[in-house]
């Protein structure tokens, strides 16, 4: 089994190859209805872009002729493109770490039973979560704001202008500040619902051998959610690399510090809308996905190889 | 085994539609169709008398009333009318439409400056061949040419913006500031407003693709010209960098709030004086009107700035409606847009406080003396439907003018940002734009 | 027979830890108490006063009513449409997810890594670049701009089924499932009565995260809706917010925050409701044979 993925487990027993077998393709038909679904939500726009990844139509006169991989060959050597993958790969490395920190220790400490009413916090951390994207932008706007807003209250607090949380230097911050308050609770929750469903024995036998809480958690609560923290690893990843909503939302903001090509996912959006350049934009996007699916496959090997 | 062949039948399917989406694809569009001179409007009328039902997208605030008073009015035909986003969000629904194939509405509210995107893409119907030709006399000169895209005429104008100067005439008063006449007095103005108070500003700009071609305009530049598949881009002619030579020093000493148009930020500061005036189009009395309660009895309206004393403004803003190719019923379409913006749907319209296109409703007394209270009873339109008169002609936007506003902030935006060279800044929009359109299989001659 | 270590802790509360914990919350309550105070304000408030405190007349009630009542009442459908796509949409996304999840987890048939593959490899192409394509794809079906467009997509919750493998294979014994087969169930019916109940606190999780992000769904309903009869919320509340823009500008800046704090409502409630399945759902003790 060292070959299967995510998940840790034991080897099925076997008893006898031919019925084992038989049963285990019975496991399709509990996959299949997703993967129908999947393959028209997901695999057919891809294979689509695919298609579109080798052509190059210019949409005014109408002519579209095939190029084969010259689309590849400029995404390569696009020098936008590789600002916004550094601009992500930066973002990743601070703020995944971060995030997924605040939220294990929430996580801990609202399943620890020391905490005062902690359905109350569970809730309150989850929340910022349900918070639509357009509302977030005039709340953003209100906080981030050195005219009218806290910014502008923080500034006049410290007598400077130096909170400028929309200007250039420190957009990328703030666009982390958002990313990190939307989704601690998400996080949080993930972990959470691991520790609930840790099988009670566990929790029993520590409490037997006298283990005190740091001991329980590392050496009983820990283990024992490392692949639901392997999953919000990889997903953080992933949403990293396709940062798109939170800068697309400060950008009516602060439209000069962020441009099109902010983030790879922005720019693959903008050269589809703004430019109709369709079939550049399916390569970006393409590029984009096989560097994110190649980065989360590596980091799943490493942390399943950890785990053995 | 019958659930073995369901999802075979589910890949069939979607093979299929892949299949279409791919050949659709491929066929591509036949382009414009060529453009009509005369012609007559039999063909309107007639499919007017025989009725019918077509779909009409729009944001505008009037929409509604119109279709309304059009539904009275011609009880056999059905309009649907459909607010599909304002802006953006409305030309992204369109253009994925009409890439589509299907789906696109019969009638369609398009902007001045994305119209030739879309009539060159061959999503519009000339209205040449229905006789609307003869219509040009009933517009202002400047909204006419900005229907007309080649040898075509791809919609009727409905609205118009010159550019007026609305100023915060309380706070100019108390700093002693005159309503400047010049660009150059308009600078020193702003420098003594923001010396007396630093927390005011004499406007707020923080790159606006619209507004700086107004601009250009206004200031005498023409830098984009097309000509079949062959375009010009001169951002770096005499009137772009007349403008750039003041809009530096209003930007590069920090005059100018960087308060982002249209969020409200920008709502409040309009208000509680931090914007003390804007150059912009003469709809703005609606939206300050409807929006901004706190500037009531404060602004007032006067001429555009010049450069040399001459009186001479730009159109700023300002949308046309357009029949899609996609439409069943071109003539019914035809006779809406007929209806809106040559009959009697420009009544609903001035009553919801545009500003019309149309000289017979720019010259009416009753519009032009209509007093104001917000404007302390000033009767702005008379400045307004002057400045009308005063639009510098020959102007017209890229083919690509949608795609070019959209990476604006990309390059003239990061000048704002740095404070640095506007003309640097319109240099790299130029060299960008000249990329595009030479993929896009313009030949670009950059000036 | 106590799983959850929970309620099996006798700890005393912990003041410190709570007090730290209650600095974090600060951090996430701020913007949310402006969104509340905001919903008080008139529009002509919202921008003439600051924004963490109140001011103006408390226009709460009135803005609720004009929200509902804003344009013939399409608040309202909105929030009907939003209620339809929710209720299809995350409970298919729920359903799906957790028996693939299942199957992925508990029967080693072959081709399995390949579907891990593949599935990692179709989420790390972001799905916004892949807007268009998806629309003519769409639009070929004949599925635009019918409720269809919104529900498909929805139904795939990648991230689900991948929580509920990882869940299985941590919570559902094998030997569970074993006994189950020689006592003489089917495959469905164990997954049914016993895997079900096992893993229902992540089910709920999974369930949670699905509706949370079918009823925030914005990018997807957007481009595939024209007619603003079939958006959703979070569309409908954009094109009111984009009203402040350009010629003919009429910004309701208070109908979109009170129209927000609106839609945020019905989620604090299904997230209250959920909160007794985390409490009670664990059967997990009942591995024991």
């Amino acid at each position: 089994m060292t070959s299967t993925p995510v998940p840790v487990e034991s080897p099925p027993p076997r008893r006898g190859p031919s019925r084992r077998r038989r049963l285990d393709r019975k496991g399709w038909w509990f996959v299949a209805p997703f993967l129908v679904v999947f393959a028209l939500v997901f695999l057919a726009p891809i294979a689509y872009a695919l298609w579109l990844s080798l052509f190059q139509e210019q949409v005014f006169f109408g002519g579209t002729r095939f190029v084969g991989l010259d689309n590849y060959a400029t995404a390569l050597a696009d020098a936008k493109f590789w600002e916004s993958f550094l601009r992500v790969l930066l973002f990743l490395v601070v703020q995944v770490p971060v995030m997924l920190l605040l939220a294990l220790v929430a996580a801990l400490a609202i399943d620890s039973a020391r905490l005062h009413a902690a359905g109350f916090f569970r809730i309150v951390i989850f929340l910022p979560y349900a918070v639509p994207g357009v509302v977030a932008a005039l709340m953003w706007g209100f906080i981030y704001g050195d005219n009218f807003g806290l910014a502008a209250d923080l500034n006049d607090l410290l007598g400077t202008r130096a909170v400028q949380p929309l200007s250039g230097d420190w957009v990328l911050l703030a666009i982390g500040n958002i990313v990190t308050w939307e989704f601690v609770g998400y996080n949080m929750l993930i972990f959470y619902s691991a520790l609930k469903v840790i099988p009670g024995e566990l929790h029993e036998a520590a409490a037997i051998d006298g283990a005190g809480a740091f001991r329980t958690i590392v050496s009983i609560k820990l283990p024992s959610i490392r692949g639901a923290v392997m999953i919000a690893t990889i997903f953080s990843i992933i949403g990293s690399f396709q940062l798109f909503n939170e800068p697309n939302i400060l950008r009516t903001l602060a439209p000069n510090a962020i441009n099109t090509s902010y983030t790879p996912n922005m720019y693959a959006y903008n050269l589809s809308f703004g430019g109709q350049q369709y079939n550049y934009s399916a390569t970006v996007a393409i590029v984009m996905g096989v560097i994110t699916a190649i980065i989360a496959y590596v980091v799943q090997l490493r942390g399943a190889r950890k785990g053995a | 085994m019958s659930t073995t062949r369901r999802p075979r039948k589910v890949a069939t399917t979607l093979a299929a539609a892949l299949l279409a989406v791919l050949s659709g694809c491929s066929s591509g569009s036949d382009g414009a169709a060529p453009g009509g001179g005369g012609g007559s409007q039999e063909a309107v009328d007639a499919a007017l008398r025989e009725g019918g039902e077509i779909t009409y997208w729009s944001w505008t605030p009037s929409a509604k009333a119109q279709v309304e008073a059009f539904q009275q009015e011609f009880p056999n035909v059905r309009v649907n009318y459909v607010n599909a986003g304002t802006g953006n969000d409305h030309y992204t629904r369109l253009q994925n439409a009409v890439k589509a194939g299907s789906g696109a509405p019969d009638v369609a509210q398009v902007e001045y400056q994305a119209l030739p995107q879309f009539a060159l893409t061959g999503a519009l119907v000339d209205l040449g061949p229905y006789g609307f030709g003869g219509f040009e006399s009933d517009y202002t000169p400047s909204t006419w040419n900005s229907v007309r895209v080649g040898d075509g005429l791809f919609g009727l104008p409905q609205d118009s913006g010159p550019m007026a100067l609305f100023y915060n005439r309380e706070v100019f008063d108390r700093h002693g500031i005159a309503v400047p006449a010049t660009w150059a007095e308009y600078v020193e103005a702003g420098k003594r407003l923001h010396a007396a108070d630093p927390t005011k500003y004499i406007t707020a700009d923080t790159g606006d693709a619209g507004f700086a071609t107004s601009m250009i305009w206004q200031a005498g530049g023409r830098p984009f010209t097309t000509d079949g598949q062959s375009v010009t881009i001169d951002l770096q002619d005499e009137g772009a960098r007349k403008w750039t030579s003041v809009w530096d020093q209003l930007v590069g000493q920090g005059l100018v709030a960087e308060i982002p148009g249209w969020t409200d930020a920008w709502y409040r500061a309009l208000g509680d004086g931090t914007i003390t005036s804007l150059a912009v189009g003469a709809w703005m009395p609606g939206v300050l009107e409807a929006s901004v309660p706190g500037g009531a009895g404060k602004w007032a309206v006067a001429p555009l700035p010049t450069h040399d004393g001459t009186p001479v403004t730009a159109e700023n803003g300002g949308s046309t409606q357009s029949v899609l190719r996609q439409s069943a019923n071109p003539a019914l379409a035809a006779a809406f847009v007929r209806w809106l913006n040559n009959g009697n749907g420009i009544k609903p319209f001035l009553a919801g406080g545009g500003f019309p296109a149309t000289t017979a409703d720019l010259g009416s007394a009753a519009f032009k003396d209509r007093e104001s209270p917000y404007f302390g009873g000033q009767k702005v339109n008379q400045v307004l439907t002057r400045a009308a008169g005063q639009v510098a002609p020959g102007w017209s936007y890229l083919p690509y003018q949608l795609y070019a506003n959209s990476i604006f902030g990309d390059t003239v935006g990061k000048a704002y940002a740095d404070r640095s060279s506007l003309d640097d800044g319109l240099t790299a929009w130029q060299q960008a734009l000249a990329d595009y359109g030479n993929q896009q299989g313009f030949t670009v001659t950059t000036g | 027979m106590t799983a959850v270590a929970s309620t099996s802790d006798p700890r005393r509360k912990s003041p410190v830890l709570t007090a730290v914990m209650a600095v974090y919350l600060l951090y996430t309550l701020v913007p949310l108490v402006w969104l509340l105070i905001s919903a008080t304000k008139t529009q002509q408030a919202l921008l003439t006063t600051s924004g963490l405190s109140f001011g103006g007349p408390f226009a709460l009630v009135d803005n609720v009513v004009q929200t509902f009542t804003h344009d013939g009442g399409i608040f309202l459908r909105w929030l009907g449409n939003t209620l339809l796509y929710v209720v299809v949409g995350a409970g298919g996304a729920t359903a799906l997810a957790t028996a693939a999840g299942y199957g992925l987890a508990k029967y080693p048939f072959r081709g399995r890594n390949a579907v891990f593959a593949v599935l990692l490899g179709a989420i790390a192409i972001p799905g916004t670049a892949l807007a268009v394509p998806t629309f003519l794809l769409f639009s070929n079906l004949g599925l635009t701009n019918t409720p269809w467009a919104v529900i498909i997509p929805s139904l795939v919750s990648p991230f689900g089924l991948y929580l509920i493998w990882t869940y299985t294979a941590e919570a559902v014994p094998d030997e569970l499932l074993e006994a189950a087969r020689i006592d003489g169930a089917g495959e469905l019916r164990i997954f049914l009565t016993v895997t079900l109940r096992v893993l229902l606190p992540g089910v709920v999780t999974v369930a949670l995260f699905t509706v949370v992000s079918t009823w925030n769904n914005y990018f997807l309903p957007l481009i595939m809706l024209s007619e603003p009869g079939w958006y959703p919320l979070t569309v409908g509340l954009n094109q009111w917010s984009a009203q402040a823009t350009g010629v003919g500008a009429q910004p309701i800046y208070h109908l979109v925050i009170t129209g927000s704090v609106i839609t945020i409502v019905p989620l604090v409630a299904a997230f209250l409701l959920l909160q007794r399945f985390w409490q009670s759902g664990l059967t997990a003790g009942s591995v024991k044979r």
